[in-house]
């Protein structure tokens, strides 16, 4: 560099780039400004960490710079070439990266501080914190990430007296970081480290795939207080709000995500839902049948509907079909027919993943409609169109007090004056509970393939 | 407590209660690029982790726990910010499809 400048216009810096983040999340408020937004905070991190390293006592710039070279190479490449039905993933390994980043920082301060015998008690409180949260998002993160990837079963894993070992084990990470802060010995807070790590696999291993909505703002949440913690032990304001912002993106996130399931955040990363095994033989709900229909069938219904809701879920991302969805919405949209698509907020794996899989599919964001807005427009409706989605739209949550899904707000699908339900086989969702809409008299299933459903009813649609 | 930690603690407060009132406007649409916004925005860390290990006093072991943790910040910020230009990218109000 070819000045160093002094803290304070360092802190100047840092000023200018909590603002640019404040403004950067403002901007978000509206998908016109959000890239712009976007483009406001990468401004403000680059001139935070460009005025960092013009401060004089840091000088290993070799060093720097093949750390934030790698670290570069492997976030563009993966941003860049990350599918979009596998954003929870990525969601999933950043919030990872950014709780190990907040623990390193933690970590390697305390040993410069032991090293100095200047470690006061505020210091330690928050390095024992980012410690602990940065470990447990590390792996808890990469379980996610594993469980969504499905190179482990999504299904909860679950074994005798886990609460308990679970309890124990976080209790030694406090307890092994509190050691460490008596002690100044790094090895001790390393350990707490690792106890933390082995917490976070613990913690997510037992949650289901269909509660990863609220697992990943969970974690993205713990990954920013981790950063407040790092801001307070170097007493940094960046950090401090930064990681603020994000911890209480996280929090809100995840409390939206928990009621939109009807439950309690505890519920969800202690109750191990999938536990609720539920009678289904295939056949439905009370040994009723379901009444299975024909692309060629679905054609004819859709050419005499004027209004037509299409409903995703996750089953939509797992077979790609979000851009034969939108094409056969062009067709119907050319014929007259008014069609919007209602998006349910825990549809998919993470917060608004329908929404970004349908902006991949050019669908005009105008057209995307959230739970309260499209929930009135039912009773007027035709025909709804249910692609991959299934406990958002059963009646049961409405009706069955012994439903586990009981209170979760819906969409009232079965309120269409006809539904036609696109679905792989008869076997229940992830919450392993039947849907009552599909023996609806008024429901017909179209089983088969997500994407060669909608591809077949194209064809269809053609022959017309 | 030291008066430093007091105004710590006043910026944490006041930035999460701003971050609190900013994220309800957000609407439900844009809550992907969101959570991979201000996850970008965590990698500001990465401002830690240069403090410590772009030091010259800095221990061999403080390099290395500092070298990583710059990695995975440096993931986190570059990696959270192009997914979510990349993302945002795509949202568009009208059709604007060649073939209509």
């Amino acid at each position: 560099m070819i000045a160093a400048l002094s803290q304070t216009t360092v802190n100047l810096a840092y000023l200018v780039a909590a603002g640019c983040f404040i403004l950067g999340i403002r901007f978000l408020s509206s998908p016109r400004t959000a890239r712009l937004g976007n483009l406001l905070s990468a401004i403000g991190m680059a001139v935070a960490v460009a005025f960092t390293l013009a401060l004089e006592n840091v000088d290993r710039y070799a060093f720097v710079a093949a750390a934030i070279g790698i670290g570069a190479v492997i976030g563009a490449a993966g941003a860049r070439t990350v599918r979009m039905t596998a954003m929870p993933q990525m969601v999933a390994l950043l919030n990872g990266a950014g709780g190990g980043a907040a623990a390193g920082v933690a970590l390697a301060e305390f040993n410069r501080l032991a090293r100095l015998g200047d470690l006061p008690g505020d210091t330690l409180t928050a390095v024992l914190a980012s410690t602990v949260l940065g470990g447990l998002t590390l792996t808890g993160s990469v379980v996610a990430f594993a469980k969504l990837q499905e190179l482990v079963r999504g299904r909860p894993i679950v074994f005798p007296g886990q609460r308990l070992v679970n309890a124990v084990v976080i209790a030694a990470a406090v307890g092994l970081a509190i050691a460490a802060g008596a002690t100044d010995e790094t090895v001790l807070l390393g350990a707490a480290f690792a106890a933390a790590a082995v917490f976070g696999i613990l913690l997510v291993l037992p949650i289901g795939g269909a509660d990863m909505p609220v697992v990943i703002a969970l974690l993205n949440a713990f990954s920013g207080l981790g950063g407040v913690g790092a801001g307070f032990v170097l007493d940094n304001n960046a950090l401090i709000v930064g990681g603020a912002l994000v911890g209480a993106s996280g929090t809100l996130l995840t409390l939206l995500m928990a009621k939109a399931m009807n439950r309690s955040v505890a519920n969800v990363v202690f109750g191990a839902f999938g536990q609720i095994e539920a009678a289904g033989d295939g056949r439905g709900v009370d040994g009723a049948t379901v009444r299975a229909t024909t692309p060629h069938d679905v054609a004819v219904q859709l050419s005499f509907a004027r209004k037509v809701i299409i409903v995703p879920g996750y089953g939509m991302a797992v077979a790609q079909a979000q851009h034969d969805i939108g094409a056969l919405a062009d067709i119907l949209e050319e014929r007259g027919v008014e069609v919007k698509y209602a998006i349910h907020p825990v549809a998919g794996r993470m917060p608004g993943h329908m929404n970004v899989l349908l902006a991949e599919a050019q669908v005009p964001y105008t057209q995307l409609y959230e739970l309260e807005r499209i929930n009135p427009e039912f009773p007027q409706t035709d025909l709804a169109l249910v692609i991959g989605a299934n406990d958002v739209t059963n009646p049961a949550a409405r009706s069955d007090r012994s439903s586990p899904i009981y209170g979760m707000p819906i969409l009232e699908v079965d309120k269409a004056a006809s539904v036609v339900v696109l679905k792989r086989s008869m076997s229940p969702g992830f919450a392993g509970i039947d849907n009552e809409l599909y023996v609806d008299p008024k429901t017909t299933m179209l089983f088969g393939d997500a994407r060669e459903s909608v591809l077949h009813l194209i064809t269809a649609m053609k022959d017309n | 407590m030291s008066a430093e930690l007091i105004t710590s603690l006043t910026v944490f407060m006041l930035a999460a209660f701003l971050g609190f009132e900013l994220i309800r406007r957000v609407p439900t649409l844009l809550h992907t690029p969101l959570m991979s916004g201000t996850n970008a925005i965590s990698g500001i860390v990465i401002v830690g982790a240069i403090l410590v290990g772009g030091a010259s006093g800095a221990t061999t072991i403080e390099g290395a726990i500092s070298f990583v943790a710059i990695v995975l910040a440096t993931v986190n910020v570059v990696g959270g910010f192009l997914v979510t230009d990349r993302m945002l990218g795509m949202f568009r109000p009208r059709d604007r499809r060649p073939d209509k």
